[in-house]
């Protein structure tokens, strides 16, 4: 079990806490340590407000080994309305499917477990706005 | 800096090998690209792998091999970069030979894929991707494949059956191959009605996985008239490197790393795409093609497609690629693959590609790691 | 009972899962001889958990409350399905609700009053000086064996609520005041996968006596009667059981009406009578009073009185109020619904 490993990730997994690089501005998700953009090492922590819209996105018929209780999943990659792109699960859909360009919000869910004894991953998935 | 030769080359059937490891099928591969080249010895061994350790409990991989391919002794490493891990070990192997380091360099790429069920191989391909972030949160590998295709789909107004005809061609061109895991052709009905895996990419978008080695054999082009009676020139060797995840690109849609790969490949041999006669492209997915066409400079973007509907990427079109079946239809054992383009390249160029032989002089071969993350690129030239 | 420093709630949030299964569907499949009288239970999804569900409501509390995270000094989670039997839920909802690391945090356990639990000693922790702000969450995911009368009812989510000083609170306490007895009416054995039910037992000697006697005591304290309030929620198992208490102590159908969700959303267990507040506040006037009845089998019952404030009126629009997660809804048979509820491994 890396218990570690995904202990880590918990700032932006439960909270979108992503970078913005104080030398350009651009805001970063996930976080790193040096900005791709300028190079800059000044990054502070920055927050994302988790609304965007779907770039992309692909149901799952075959997954990969600890997700086959959710199949079939739908997967997207959303731009976050401020910049940019993540890889993440939809979940809450309807059964009309979900179109590009549509408006999502960050809930936390469950990602997987490790079994039944094992831990449970909590992070981000994305649902379409549930009000407006 | 040297000219680099190919000399030998040696592959296996891509299968789903059960009666064969992966060190018997690596061994089996070397053992039939130094008869090739008429050679008993190298200096250096390079071998290209992805998922050794995570399918087969095997780290090493090189040290292993060269032991059991009787090569106790020489210089032996092992180069991974995802699905591009074959294109690497050719890279590392060039390196070795043109900076006259080595004069005979053997380079093998090996996968054995089978041995684990499903869901295994899926996590395992996953890791070409960004393990925390696009791994973690579900996405397997033809999943991120898939992202790119609908978003083509949406920007480009292509539908899935515009697609088709990547997969035919490789499909036709594989029954002619002894050495591919498919030896039937397909139907556009087929085509269009496979099992879903990812959507829009359903079975018959995808390349199979499947169990295989192949390996080449590199001397200096001074040494290779004395070895060989056909040798391949390597005119061009590049690598170029873009964002690991998708979510980074700048434009998921353009594969950066392809474009300044080819771009500095076709510099360094001084030629054009106009000049590239045939290329064995990475099509692990159908989009994969589409998009690779258009990164080195065959069609603009978003024209990918047309190629494949207007035929021009058959054996008789502008731009002939997966010649020999591709990973399509030749197969994917996914490290390997990369060699086993450039031993199709070989083929072709020394005028052995039987049934499916291309009129041509100039190959070019492009292994590509993960979603386009990794790109390896070489331009062949045919013997004089 | 209350606090020497005054204390009320100065945000609150719910959250109900979007599947449904109809009382129907499930009649459909066992045709058991009673009837409910419930329409439909609320059913939570593959990736939900009490906490998800947990941290989505506390989500709605602050920013309904639109404090800073980091000035709460208790996160307590009352719940009787955790997804950890040793682990706290309530580390999880103040990791991701950002209010770590300088706060505690605890789960709390009485059965379907878990919630009131938390939110009675909330008040105790903010009234006493020891927080500034405190946040309670009643949620469960209730689990009913297939077959029994309890899956009918048992279904998923909850309600939280900050407690802070009564200045800033949108609806302030009065008084609370709890009457617990050693009364085993419904219980669950570790390792067991569903709960043991009392059937008949479960009604006068345990729901009826505990809400009946915390109400009265309490409203005795206080110097009122039933007129005196605007709504009343009760702990809700079923339809029948708070109509009774209601009609015993002397309430009307309209007060019991904004508060009454089970018809629509089954029986959330420790979100029960939360949810129910979280519904009467989204619809209570300045001034208007609301009495809180919950009630725990093992047993117990938590009554509290709280008063709407000016604050109680809210203009922001995108705030989620209980009726906009009742609104939405999916509804799923009988064997989508056991996949769900992971009832088809044998337990």
């Amino acid at each position: 079990m890396s218990l570690a490993r995904h202990w880590r990730l918990q700032d932006e997994r439960y909270k979108l806490i992503g970078r913005e690089c104080a030398t350009c501005g651009k805001k970063l998700f996930p976080s790193r340590d040096i900005c791709p953009h300028c190079g800059s090492r000044d990054l502070k922590p920055y927050r994302f407000t988790g609304t965007g819209e779907i770039y992309s996105y692909s149901t799952i018929y075959q997954p990969p080994a600890g997700y086959e209780a959710f199949v079939p999943y739908t997967v997207a990659l959303i731009r976050l309305d401020e910049g940019p792109l993540i890889a993440a699960q939809l979940t809450d859909l309807d059964r009309e499917g979900v179109e590009i360009g549509q408006r999502v919000e960050m809930v936390t869910r469950k990602l997987r477990e490790y079994g039944p004894e094992g831990l449970i991953v909590y992070g981000y998935k994305f649902r379409p706005l549930l009000k407006g | 800096m040297r000219d680099v030769t190919i000399i030998g080359i040696g592959e296996t059937e891509v299968r789903e090998h059960w009666e064969r490891s992966l060190r018997e099928l690596a061994v089996a591969s070397i053992t039939a690209a130094l008869d090739d080249a008429g050679i008993e010895r190298a200096d250096a061994l390079y071998v290209g792998n992805m998922l050794s350790g995570e399918l087969a409990g095997q780290e090493h991989l090189a040290t292993l091999i060269a032991d059991f391919a009787g090569l106790r002794g020489l210089e032996a490493l092992k180069v991974e970069a995802a699905c591009g891990s074959g294109g690497a070990a050719v890279r590392m192997g060039y390196l070795a030979v043109a900076s006259g380091l080595h004069d005979l360099v053997i380079v093998t790429g090996v996968e054995k894929m089978t041995d684990c069920e499903n869901g295994l191989v899926t996590e395992a391909l996953a890791m070409a991707g960004d393990g925390d972030y696009e791994a973690m949160q579900g996405l397997s590998f033809v999943a991120l494949n898939a992202l790119l295709m609908r978003r083509y789909m949406h920007d480009y107004r292509v539908s899935h059956e515009d697609f088709a005809g990547f997969s035919i061609n490789a499909h036709r061109n594989a029954t002619q191959n002894p050495y591919a895991i498919f030896r039937r052709p397909i139907t556009r009905e087929e085509f269009i009605s496979a099992r879903m895996i990812s959507d829009p990419i359903n079975l018959l978008d995808s390349s199979p996985i499947g169990d295989g080695a192949a390996s080449l054999i590199l001397c200096p082009k001074d040494e290779a008239k004395r070895l060989s009676p056909a040798p391949v020139t390597i005119l061009a060797s590049t690598t170029a490197t873009d964002t690991i995840a998708l979510h980074d690109r700048d434009d998921p849609l353009f594969l950066q790393a392809v474009h300044e790969s080819a771009q500095k490949a076709y510099a360094q041999a001084g030629v054009g795409p106009e000049d590239i006669d045939l290329f064995e492209l990475h099509d692990a997915f159908t989009i994969m093609a589409a998009l690779s066409l258009e990164a080195c400079g065959f069609a603009d973007k978003g024209r990918g497609v047309e190629l494949a509907k207007d035929g021009e990427i058959s054996l008789q079109g502008k731009i002939p690629i997966s010649t020999m079946g591709g990973l399509k239809g030749r197969g994917h054992p996914a490290g390997a693959t990369g060699v086993y383009q450039i031993v199709e390249v070989v083929q072709q160029l020394r005028g052995e590609a039987g049934a499916n032989q291309v009129d041509c002089h100039l190959g070019m071969a492009q292994s590509i790691g993960g979603t386009g993350a990794t790109a390896i690129t070489h331009i062949l030239k045919g013997p004089d | 009972m209350k606090p020497n420093k005054e204390v009320g709630i100065i945000g609150y949030g719910a959250y109900i899962p979007r599947y449904r299964i109809k009382a129907d569907e499930i009649l459909r499949v066992w045709k058991s001889i009673d009837s409910i009288h419930l329409e439909e239970k609320s059913v939570p999804g593959l990736d939900e958990d009490t906490a998800t569900m947990a941290i989505e409501a506390a989500r709605n509390a602050l920013k309904r409350a639109a404090i800073d995270p980091q000035e709460i000094g208790a996160v307590w989670v009352g719940s009787e399905s955790k997804p950890y039997a040793v682990k706290p839920t309530a580390t999880i909802v103040a990791e991701a609700l950002g209010a770590t690391p300088h706060t505690n945090a605890a789960d709390w356990e009485f059965a379907c009053k878990a919630g009131t639990e938390a939110m009675q000693a909330a008040m105790g922790f903010v009234g006493s000086g020891m927080a500034k702000y405190a946040l309670a969450i009643g949620v469960d995911t209730a689990q009913g064996r297939p077959g029994d009368q309890l899956e009918y009812t048992a279904s998923a989510g909850g309600a939280a609520f900050i407690m802070g000083p009564k200045e800033e609170s949108l609806a302030y306490l009065e008084g609370s005041y709890s009457y617990v007895s050693d009364t085993p009416d419904f219980f669950r054995r570790p390792h067991q996968y569903y709960p043991q039910h009392g059937h008949r037992f479960t009604g006068e000697p345990a729901y009826f006596k505990h809400t009946y006697h915390a109400a009265k005591h309490l409203m005795e304290e206080l110097g009122y009667t039933p007129h005196d309030y605007a709504m009343v929620v009760f702990h809700q198992p079923n339809t029948k059981f708070p109509r009774r208490v209601a009609q015993w102590l002397g309430f009307t159908e309209e007060q019991l009406k904004p508060g009454f969700l089970v018809d629509v959303i089954g029986n959330a267990y420790a979100g029960s009578s939360p949810l129910g507040l979280a519904a009467a506040l989204d619809e209570a006037k300045p001034g208007d009073r609301i009495l809180l009845v919950s009630f725990g089998s093992g047993a117990g019952s938590d009554a509290l009185s709280f008063t709407a404030t000016e604050r109680i009126v809210k203009n922001d629009d995108s705030l989620l109020r209980v009726r906009d997660y009742i609104k939405r809804r999916q509804e799923i048979d009988y064997g989508t619904y056991c996949r769900y509820r992971d009832n088809l491994n044998s337990h």
